[in-house]
């Protein structure tokens, strides 16, 4: 009876116009693309500067911005309300602006000031690029400092371990995985059978002698096949797109990606228990994937929200497994060290499949 | 299936949504091989009573038995043994014919072909469409289909929610000539629908109107009992004709009927009825009508039931 089941799930998968094209192009575009597109380093910046020195010093400090990897482009102008314009039509995104006794100031005194200012609109790049210019200010004016300092000079070299080149991309690609692990594996099933209520096949199924334990199994299984699919898929990918591999075992890496995917598929049902239509149970799922995404720490730390916000990340199952994927990709930690997340985890399973079984009701 | 046990009874069952009384105090019992049909128009509750009965819906009150078994307690075992075919095309429109019939057959644990013989009369007109997609048949087929998978496991006992609705007139008595062969067979239907002339096919039927039960007879009973006089009444004016007909002292009820107007007359009267109601209408200046004495029909008998 079961074999029939999911036999019949499996069939109407293959024979949807659209799903089984998704299921292999989506991971396919989010591998391709979105390690790229959803790059946090602040790259391409574009200088106005400020010559009012105009003096070999001066082109030299601004030479060596232009050297930098972080500026896309140096443009030079007459004045400050010149760089202002420009930074209002976006077409620069910060202002260096050299003042006219700057070589008069370096030769007599030894000590001169620049100003910078930078267009904050998005915060984050504005005070990056601000201080990414300041370092080059600062290593210029080290190399142009004549008299050697009396004073020893702490310099802190910093290395990234675990992600040793900093690369944004291998932080990334293991959280793109639990975003697909979570679309495919928890909201596919779950639309599955919310559509099965909307066409009233489920009230045939449900005056059969078919249980609801079986008829949830038979919906979960061909997406646990399909998701171990797709996980593969995506290691595949990554090792070929970015040769990005999971320092940690593959068993692991399956072992924890499975239990996940049973997180994720009770939370899928139990959204699908609480829906009489699809167009409801689509937007509960996006409301919670746009929350659950966001509280993650897929885009931005976790260490760095608010107290409250954090409390929140902590009733959030994907951030869990965001923290063991990162730990399985880069560190390869083993079950050890992974105990906490794990476990929680455990709980989201137990508590997620039990409440969606107690809340399926066959009677009414 | 057991002898011993009448296929379903209804004891006092109630089903209230909320604040909205869906089924009041309905009870009836039905006897084994027969065609049971619950007449009523939409609203009248027969939908809900198919549901608790089926195991769908579990009623507020009463209780009710299918082959003796509770639809509370038992209904995994009253899930074995009935057919239903719910009043919405249910199937899986992604299947093809055969496939949505194996599929039935296989969680029911039969082999299609063993109870092959059921289905056989309705399934032969599928077969030029066996590997079609249920979805992509017409309204009839797609019923014949659904009837088909309701029967594959032979059940003891067959719900039919409003099978015809929607159907067209030749579909339908196609349809009713089907559930002949298979009452034939032994197999109780239980069959809803709002179309009166269907009442006839049945049995015995149970009138409903607002979630009660007016009564439960064999059509022949049913109009029998009927104890009003019948009249019937056309002309040029026939809205005027009804409010005519509804101020009339004798006229216990006046309604439409098709194209022309029904009038019971009270049995307390005593004289001749057809010339009483066209002298009445003449005194109103109410010319040219033609009222005659006619057999009441089961429509006249739900009429009279549900206005009481």
């Amino acid at each position: 009876m079961f074999k029939y089941l999911v036999e019949k799930e499996f069939k109407q998968i293959i024979r949807n116009k659209f799903l089984p094209k998704l299921i292999i192009v989506y991971p396919i575009i989010m591998m391709i693309l979105m390690p790229h597109a959803a790059n946090l380093d602040i790259k391409n910046i574009r200088v106005s500067v400020v010559d009012g020195a105009n003096s070999s010093l001066s082109r030299e400090l601004y030479r060596k911005v232009e050297a930098s990897d972080y500026f896309s482009s140096v443009e030079v102008v007459q004045s400050y309300e010149e760089a202002l314009q420009s930074v209002e039509k976006s077409k620069s995104d910060i202002i260096l602006d050299i003042p006219a006794s700057f070589e008069k100031d370096i030769v007599k005194t030894g000590k001169t000031a620049v100003y910078i200012a930078s267009n904050s609109v998005d915060g984050m790049r504005g005070s990056v690029a601000a201080s990414y210019l300041a370092t080059v200010v600062h290593d210029y004016s080290r190399q142009v400092a004549q008299t050697p300092r009396a004073m020893p000079v702490v310099e802190i070299i910093s290395r990234s371990r675990f992600n040793p080149s900093m690369d944004y991309k291998v932080f990334m690609v293991p959280a793109l995985i639990v975003m697909l692990i979570t679309i495919i594996g928890g909201f596919l099933p779950a639309l599955n059978i919310v559509a099965e209520k909307e066409a009233g096949t489920i009230e045939q199924m449900n005056v059969t002698p078919v249980g609801k334990f079986l008829f949830i199994a038979a919906k979960l299984i061909p997406y646990w096949i399909i998701g171990f699919i797709i996980l593969t898929i995506t290691l595949v990918l990554s090792k070929l797109l970015y040769g990005i591999v999971p320092v940690g075992s593959l068993a692991m890496f399956y072992l924890l990606s499975s239990l996940f995917l049973i997180v994720v598929s009770g939370f899928g049902l139990l959204i699908s228990n609480y829906s009489s239509t699809m167009q409801q149970a689509m937007f509960v799922m996006f409301f919670f994937l746009l929350i659950m995404i966001l509280m993650s720490g897929l885009f931005t730390p976790i260490d760095s929200m608010p107290l409250w916000a954090k409390a929140i990340t902590a009733i959030n199952p994907m951030r869990y497994f965001i923290e063991i994927m990162r730990m399985v990709f880069l560190k390869g930690g083993n079950l050890y060290y992974l105990a906490r997340p794990v476990i929680i985890l455990c709980g989201f399973a137990v508590l997620f499949n039990t409440w969606a079984v107690v809340s399926y009701r066959k009677t009414t | 299936m057991s002898s011993e046990h009448k296929p379903v009874v209804a004891e006092n069952i109630s089903k209230t949504f909320g604040q909205v009384t869906a089924l009041q105090n309905i009870s009836f019992e039905t006897e084994r091989g027969e065609m049971f049909g619950v007449i009523g128009p939409d609203g009248a509750g027969k939908t809900t009573l198919f549901r608790i009965l089926t195991t769908l819906l579990v009623q507020t009150s009463g209780s009710a038995f299918v082959d003796g078994y509770d639809v509370k307690g038992d209904f995994r075992k009253i899930r074995k043994i009935i057919g239903y075919m719910p009043g919405r095309f249910s199937l899986y429109g992604d299947l093809s014919v055969e496939e949505n019939l194996n599929f039935f057959a296989s969680i029911f644990k039969v082999n299609p072909k063993d109870n092959y013989y059921l289905i056989k009369d309705i399934f032969h007109q599928l077969e030029p469409f066996r590997n079609r997609k249920a979805s992509a048949l017409s309204g009839g087929m797609k019923q014949k289909l659904a009837l088909s998978c309701a029967l594959i496991h032979k059940p003891s006992v067959l719900f039919l929610d409003e099978p015809t609705t929607g159907v067209d007139p030749v579909s339908r008595r196609e349809f009713w000539q089907m559930l002949d062969r298979l009452k034939a067979i032994g197999i109780t239907i239980i069959v809803s629908t709002a179309y009166m002339d269907e009442a006839l096919l049945c049995d015995r039927i149970a009138l409903m109107k607002n979630g009660i039960l007016l009564g439960v007879n064999s059509p022949a009973g049913m109009v029998a009992s009927y104890n009003n006089r019948l009249l019937a009444v056309k002309g040029d004016d026939m809205h005027s004709i009804l409010k005519v007909l509804r101020d009339i002292k004798v006229v216990k009820s006046a309604y439409s009927f098709g194209h022309e107007h029904h009038a019971a007359i009270s049995p307390d009267f005593g004289g001749d009825a057809v010339e009483k109601i066209s002298q009445e209408l003449t005194a109103r200046g109410l010319n040219d009508t033609l009222v005659k004495s006619i057999k009441p029909s089961v429509e006249d008998c739900y009429m009279e039931l549900s206005a009481n």
